[in-house]
């Protein structure tokens, strides 16, 4: 046994001895994984993208011909219809992004620099414990929720306001919407306000800034990249969700992930498809250029 | 770390862009039509392979379908629920299923796509009982070629809530003039429904001379399109998932809209206060297929099963819990067992209500008649679709 032992040892030892020697091969071959799946499965992916944007489609068999062809994004430009749902998906991107700013930042802050050891665990949880249940669960709750006769009309009925008209408005898709991504502005914010030194804090008030003038002076500039980094995710979860709009917004309120969806699954139409999947990638990526100037990176 | 940071927010990117184009690219077999004419098809069922794939619209594989043909075939049937026609065509042609029961809108796109195979129709003891005008329709048969037999057929019909629609409509007026129970009607979330504007302008507008809602020409297409939109400004959601559509009438978010005989019959199994009508414009409708794939991986089982479908027991059975008319009127004597009259309330044997019905096809740019080309094709009725719910 221990002979074997010995037997086995001396390859890996080898081995192991062989890559210190070449240090290079022993980077390429760790890089090598996650690189290819870069490389493969997402900017192939986009090429296939982009690739596909300038095919069309056989109108009777629903087919893709691979001639090239301008006239998707050449619709893009023209057809009214498309501006306007960009404008709705992203005027919604961005509402849900700053109220969720508004709600989250409090909330962060309180757990950072009030809340004792054991509070600050617990509402941890309960804002994690959402992200574990099932998104479509969810989703078919805030239809419910918002349904004409449903709990929220319920209750402005019994204070004496309303009813009023809840179920498939824009309203209820934005109350879904900051509820579902609350937790990924929560989490960036309580982070990057950990981060802020107490000695900091000490030091503006030996200086003679007031509560309001340290929060203003210090915290706020040091949380901000938090607040950048938490609304990527709110941003672009929004920007790219199709399901919201479909269970709780009723198919009435288009969104561009709805319409990609719709002409991929339903019209099969996947070149005009991709063309409307580049919408998304620009405006994240000029999004993603506006945030990485605040420092929202540094802060993820 | 910079890179790691940098790596995620790219991944956050992708986010945005999955929900697009990750999923399947669509074969690219050509155009073709489906295998060649009846000659070399199969004369005899062999031995079952023990599974069946299927693709159906809800309602039409109910347990007590499915369980007795298990049992008396061995095929072990798994069921994929189409919402749309269009749902099934790209369904049909990830080639993981061996059957659909495709409507006359879907019919001769996965024909004209090579997606599925000719049938011989002497396998199917039934089929010479098939109503007349459904043995060979044009959307299942090409060229005298059959390319599946036909299952069940019936309208979109108008449902309404009793409590608040009063007095009860009689014409598909109320969901179209943009004002009446504003935010609480309900639509068809597919370009299709376009014919059911079509449909009521051809009753209420003879000027337009529509005369199939499925060929119009621009100005025909043109008026539709602006009737829709109209009814965009009462319309509370566009329905696709009848499920959705039957919490919708019970919660009372919507109180009329066009549906399925299906959602009608299950609401009021729950004594829920709808009715339903077919109105007097008439309306559009269905008649769905059994289709086999070009790459079933269960021909015998499929084969088993369009025969087993088109027997009148089954079709009763169906019939019964989709609210649907059988092809095959042998049906009728265990249907009007069930329910007294059935088959006359629900026009089996009647040409005159069949012919008034608009079935769903798919547009073309080929009128079919001496207007000749220049019609509008579904290609464009998708993109107006779009449009119209803005």
């Amino acid at each position: 046994m221990a002979t074997a032992e010995q037997h086995d040892a001396v390859p890996s030892r080898r081995l192991s001895a062989f890559f210190y020697r070449r240090r290079w091969l022993k980077a390429i071959l760790l890089l090598l994984p996650p690189l290819g799946w870069m490389t493969v499965i997402y900017l192939a992916s986009l090429a296939v993208l982009l690739a596909t944007a300038f095919w069309q489609q056989n109108v009777l068999t629903g087919q893709i011909e691979r001639t090239f062809t301008t006239a998707n994004l050449e619709a893009l430009r023209t057809d009214d219809i498309y501006r306007q749902v960009t404008l709705r998906t992203v005027g919604m991107a961005a509402a849900v992004t700053i109220t969720d700013a508004i709600l989250a930042f409090p909330l962060a802050y309180y757990m950072v620099r009030v809340a004792s050891r054991r509070t600050q665990a617990l509402l941890f949880l309960l804002v994690l414990v959402p992200l574990w249940s099932s998104y479509l669960v969810k989703a078919y709750t805030w239809r419910l929720m918002t349904a004409d006769q449903g709990p929220i009309n319920w209750a402005f009925e019994k204070v004496g306001l309303g009813p009023y008209h809840t179920a498939y408005t824009l309203l209820a898709m934005w109350l879904a919407f900051s509820y579902m991504w609350l937790p990924y502005m929560v989490l960036p914010i309580f982070a990057a306000l950990s981060r802020v030194p107490n000695s900091l804090l000490e030091a503006s008030g030996d200086l003679g800034a007031r509560a309001g003038t340290t929060f203003r002076r210090v915290i706020a500039p040091l949380a901000l990249p938090g607040v950048a980094a938490g609304s990527i995710f709110t941003f672009s979860l929004t920007l790219g969700d199709y399901i919201i709009p479909n269970l709780v917004g009723g198919n009435v309120h288009q969104f561009l992930g709805n319409l990609i969806f719709v002409n991929q699954g339903i019209a099969n139409n996947l070149p005009l498809a991709c063309a409307i999947a580049l919408i998304p990638v620009v405006v994240i990526a000029v999004y993603l250029i506006l945030m990485k100037r605040i420092g929202a990176f540094e802060a993820l | 770390m910079r890179i790691r940071i940098a790596m995620a927010a790219l991944a956050v990117a992708a986010m945005a862009v999955a929900a697009g184009c990750g999923g399947s690219s669509g074969s690219d077999t050509g155009g073709t039509g489906g295998g060649g004419g009846s000659s070399s098809l199969p004369t005899s069922i062999g031995e079952g392979e023990g599974g069946l794939n299927l693709i159906a619209w809800q309602g039409y594989t109910e347990p007590n379908v499915v369980k007795p043909f298990e049992k008396q075939t061995g095929c072990q049937v798994k069921v994929k629920y189409g919402q749309t026609s269009d749902e099934m065509v790209q369904l049909m042609r990830s080639g993981q299923y061996d059957g659909v029961s495709a409507s006359g809108d879907a019919t001769n796109r996965l024909i004209a796509g090579g997606d599925v195979v000719p049938i011989n129709t002497d396998l199917i003891p039934d089929f010479k009982d098939i109503s007349t005008p459904l043995q060979s329709p044009p959307h299942n048969t090409v060229d005298g070629v059959h390319y599946g037999v036909s299952y069940e057929w019936g309208a979109n019909v108008l449902m309404y809530n009793t409590d608040v629609v009063k007095p009860a409509p009689d014409s598909w007026g109320v969901v179209f003039d943009g004002t009446s129970y504003s935010g609480k009607v309900t639509a068809y979330d597919s370009p299709i429904y376009i014919a059911d504007a079509a449909v009521y302008l051809k009753a209420t507008q003879p000027d337009l001379g529509i005369t199939d809602p499925y060929e119009l020409t621009q100005d025909q297409f043109n008026a539709a399109v602006d009737l829709l939109k109209t009814q965009r400004k009462q319309i509370g959601n566009y329905w696709s998932d009848f499920n959705s559509q039957i919490q919708d009438f019970k919660n009372g978010s919507i109180v009329i809209g066009s549906t399925w005989p299906y959602q009608v019959n299950a609401l009021k199994g729950e004594k829920a206060p709808v009715d339903a009508v077919l109105p007097k414009e008439g309306a559009t409708g269905w008649a769905d297929t059994w289709m086999m794939s070009s790459k079933a991986e269960h021909p015998n089982c499929m084969l088993k099963w369009m025969a087993y479908a088109t027997t009148p027991e089954v079709q009763a059975k169906t019939a019964y819990t989709f609210g649907s008319a059988p092809a095959n009127p042998k049906a009728c004597t265990f249907l009007d067992k069930e329910v007294a009259n059935y088959c006359t309330d629900y026009h089996v044997t009647d040409q005159n209500y069949f012919d008034n019905i608009a079935f769903w096809k798919t547009p073309l740019a080929d009128c079919g008649d001496d207007r000749g080309t220049q019609c509008i094709d579904y290609s464009q009725w998708t993109t107006a679709w779009t449009d119209i719910k803005g």
